[in-house]
């Protein structure tokens, strides 16, 4: 037997210095659908408790849409439950291909190909069309996957500061010298709520002749005047040569990303992406409800005008009762609290008092900067809202953070 | 503090600061204080390299040998 004691031991303690350094994650189970009313049974084994969800991707509130479900069941029906293929062998209907020419419509762009999630596609993208004469140029914050994806492809690779435009230019010029430069950004930061200043950046890709990828992960379906994503809300749509996105989040929350922009480099994926190439594509019952995803979205901008009022009173509110909030003015607004015992404290009387928002801490976010990222959902109702204000404010009086400074709390509870 | 140890805090401070208000001295973490991430960390030994003429192994280039400005020159040294 391979995995014997001394093995066991040696893998026990790394995980006991993982809880030792207070970062161990639990899951809370949650027993409902996912909605702005969930019912979690947390710690495990403890008996469930009806909380409103202040932390879910679930942007537009098509979760657990009634007609998403029935698109989803119409699609099991006719199209079946699984491919048992990748997608160049017999893994590909027709129900794929038309997501395809939807998404690319809906973006804008010239052509699209789904990933089994958005994480594959960030990891698979880069390789697919980089080699070792071409440079990466990414902003600081980028997410996870795509740093995932960035090592595994054998260009050049350098940083920007945190949306500097400066440190951008000074980088491009650093790198003016290389076969091809593409400049990688985040449109929306998940853990700040910002976005990308996508239309300096499409002006200085074109001053260096660089390539422009965006991951709109935390913005397709709501972010712009009709939300089409971060592109539409900077008036640079057709000009962003990649954009990467999931269908895990704003979408229908349930699973699959895609790649999605300029003809050749979507077929060089199809050609050489690895994650696409090695492992079966969306689930005919999800590419079903994604497709009612993108109908309902075509027809009405209803759902993201009301998430952005939803998400403009909550931040108005918090900022209003002196709470320190990351600057933006997106959904994503994240209530800074600087300390990570505190961020953790905080959270857990928030969920005492049935508000489940999740606290943020090193190495997820930079030492000194946790925070509980709330994130609002076009699902939530004024009442959701009043109520988790309410919680909030209690809390915050608790542990006596009402306008108090940055500074004032850093010097209360340590960084 | 000498002209090695200037240069390096000079460049680590304007290329990874993000915050105005932070401060940096020759013996801050920086690797394990989450201010240079392993990524960046390639710029540093290239701009390293060039500064001073010099080839680190990738062995030597670990995330512990450039975990402050005073480790880095300590580095540096061995080499030059």
């Amino acid at each position: 037997m391979a995995f014997n004691e001394k093995i066991r031991k040696d893998y026990q303690n790394q995980l006991s210095e993982i809880k030792g350094a207070g970062i161990f994650k639990e899951e809370r189970l949650i027993h409902s659908t996912q909605a702005a009313d969930i019912e979690v049974e947390f710690p495990t084994g403890s008996s469930l408790e009806k909380v409103i969800n202040m932390c879910a991707n679930n942007y537009l509130g098509l979760s657990s849409h009634p007609d998403v479900l029935k698109a989803a069941h119409e699609g099991l029906d006719h199209r079946g439950y699984g491919m048992s293929s990748v997608r160049f062998i017999c893994g590909t209907q027709d129900i794929h291909k038309e997501l395809e020419r939807r998404v690319t419509e809906f973006l804008g762009t010239e052509d699209t190909i789904l990933f089994p999630s958005c994480m594959d596609a960030n990891a698979g993208v880069f390789e697919a069309i980089l080699g070792e004469e071409d440079v990466m140029i990414s902003d600081r914050l980028v997410h996870a996957s795509i740093i995932d994806g960035i090592r595994l492809c054998s260009a050049q690779h350098d940083t920007f500061k945190h949306s500097n435009m400066e440190h951008l230019e000074n980088k491009l010029q650093l790198h003016e010298n290389k076969r091809n430069k593409i400049v990688i950004t985040d449109g929306v930061f998940s853990m700040d709520g910002d976005t990308a200043k996508l239309d300096e950046m499409v002006t200085l890709c074109d001053k260096y002749n660089a390539m422009l990828f965006v991951d709109d992960s935390h913005a397709s379906g709501f972010i712009g005047p009709t939300g089409r994503g971060t592109h539409e809300k900077y008036g640079v749509m057709g000009k962003i040569d990649i954009i990467t996105t999931t269908f895990g989040k704003a979408l229908g929350g349930a699973s699959g990303g895609c790649v999605s922009g300029r003809a050749e480099l979507v077929e060089m994926c199809r050609q050489k992406a690895r994650p696409y190439l090695f492992s079966n594509t969306i689930a005919p019952v999800v590419v079903s409800g994604i497709l009612k995803v993108m109908d309902i979205l075509s027809g009405s901008t209803e759902r993201r005008d009301k998430l952005e009022a939803n998400a403009d009173w909550w931040r108005q509110g918090l900022s209003e009762a002196g709470f320190v909030l990351q600057p933006g003015d997106t959904p994503i607004v994240p209530v800074m609290l600087f300390n990570a015992k505190l961020a953790q404290d905080f959270s857990t009387d928030l969920y005492k008092e049935g508000i489940y928002a999740t606290g943020f801490f090193f190495p997820v976010v930079p030492k000194g900067k946790a925070r509980i990222r709330t994130q609002i959902s076009a699902g939530h109702e004024m009442h959701h809202l009043e109520k988790a204000l309410d919680a909030f404010i209690k809390v915050g009086r608790k542990y006596d953070i009402l306008g108090k400074t940055k500074q004032e709390i850093i010097d209360r509870y340590g960084m | 503090m000498d002209e090695m140890q200037k240069m390096v805090l000079e460049y680590v401070i304007d290329e990874y600061l993000e915050d105005e208000d932070e401060e940096l001295t020759v013996d801050t973490p920086l690797i394990s204080g989450g201010i240079v991430d392993s990524f960046s960390m390639v710029s540093l030994k290239r701009f390293l390299e060039n500064k001073y003429n010099i080839s680190i192994p990738d062995d030597k280039a670990t995330p512990e040998a450039f975990d402050s400005v005073n480790k880095i020159c300590a580095l540096v040294k061995e080499f030059i």
